[in-house]
């Protein structure tokens, strides 16, 4: 196999691994806070406004993990410096 | 497919490109320097106000109190860094509803500008509130030997803000745009809604975060002073 079809094919593997594995642990995370924040509500319900606020920015980081995996997966399919590399070189040729 | 607004040119003058991002965060600008405007022409303390200063009034007294319920501080001085942040997101947000506009958020640089004015922000705030030397002692806090990983966290964070906010926008475009080439008809509607609602929660806590960090960076000296008072008292 050539150059271009080695570096597209491990990009497309590899996008779909980080997304698929980096999904995982910020998931099962923001499903732990939510549970956590339902049960503290039902228990407290006069303190809803505190622990929604917190629950909000606390998931918002939960969940930036998964966030810069998205963003690697798409940098490695859309602009990937590697191919890019790859292309100019073999259209200089 | 572009995945951020800055690949489209849209004016080429010479050696200088004047591309999407910069042009819809003027449009965006305009259009809440406008709106601000057309609201606060006719201000009154009647008991009949007008709807826009109805609006604008509740905008400004919600963000006051998110400001101290979250800072336990005086929102004056953090209103206008803060408030202007959220207003920015969330109508770069809500605009992009409009077929053609491309949120200017969408794009890493934009993010990073934003970013980098609450770092410069918190270190502004924060020694401005204890002067510049005891701003600075604090990077040693702990021990000395934390100093490294203080000053890794503070930039490292600046970095999580940009690329946080800049992945959410990004995704809620990119989805649009695949949606789109697969199930045209109703599909992408509902994810522009939900779009909607995650730009709207991202923007609130970029702006959470942001007084967070000036926060944490203003409040110990105060911690401090009330912790020595409540000693002084014990000993009288």
């Amino acid at each position: 196999m050539d150059n271009v079809g080695l570096i597209g094919m491990v990009s497309i593997i590899v996008a779909g691994f980080t997304i698929a594995v980096g999904s995982i642990g910020p998931a099962l995370g923001e499903a732990r806070a939510a549970a956590q924040a339902l049960s503290s509500i039902a228990q407290q319900p006069d303190e809803a406004n505190t622990i929604t606020r917190t629950l909000f920015v606390s998931m918002a980081m939960i969940e930036s993990t998964a966030i810069y995996c998205f963003v690697v997966a798409m940098i490695v399919i859309f602009a990937n410096p590697f191919w890019n590399y790859v292309i100019t070189k073999a259209g200089g040729q | 497919m572009n995945i951020s607004p800055d690949n489209i040119i849209v004016l080429q003058i010479g050696p200088i490109a004047l591309n999407a991002t910069i042009v819809y965060t003027w449009i965006t600008m305009a259009v809440i320097v406008a709106l601000s405007w057309f609201g606060t022409r006719k201000l009154t303390t009647e008991c009949k106000i007008s709807r826009w200063q109805n609006l604008l009034e509740t905008l400004v007294l919600g963000m006051n109190k998110q400001i101290r319920a979250i800072s336990n501080q005086e929102p004056d001085r953090f209103l206008p860094i803060v408030g202007t942040l959220f207003l920015f997101i969330s109508v770069s947000v809500i605009l992009s509803i409009i077929p053609g506009y491309q949120p200017p958020t969408g794009s890493l640089s934009t993010t990073a500008a934003l970013a980098i004015c609450v770092f410069v922000a918190v270190q502004f705030y924060g020694i401005s509130k204890r002067g510049f030397i005891g701003y600075l002692k604090h990077y040693l806090k702990p021990t000395p030997f934390m100093l490294p990983f203080n000053i890794l966290g503070e930039v490292s964070r600046t970095i999580a803000l940009a690329v946080r906010l800049f992945g959410n926008v990004m995704s809620g475009s990119v989805i649009i745009a695949i949606l789109l080439s697969i199930a045209p008809l109703f599909f992408p509607i509902l994810m522009q809604a939900l779009g909607l609602l995650t730009g709207l929660i991202q923007a609130y806590i970029f702006a959470i975060l942001s007084i967070v960090y000036i926060a944490s960076a203003t409040r110990v000296y105060e911690e401090k002073e009330q912790t020595l008072e409540k000693y002084g008292k014990g000993k009288e």
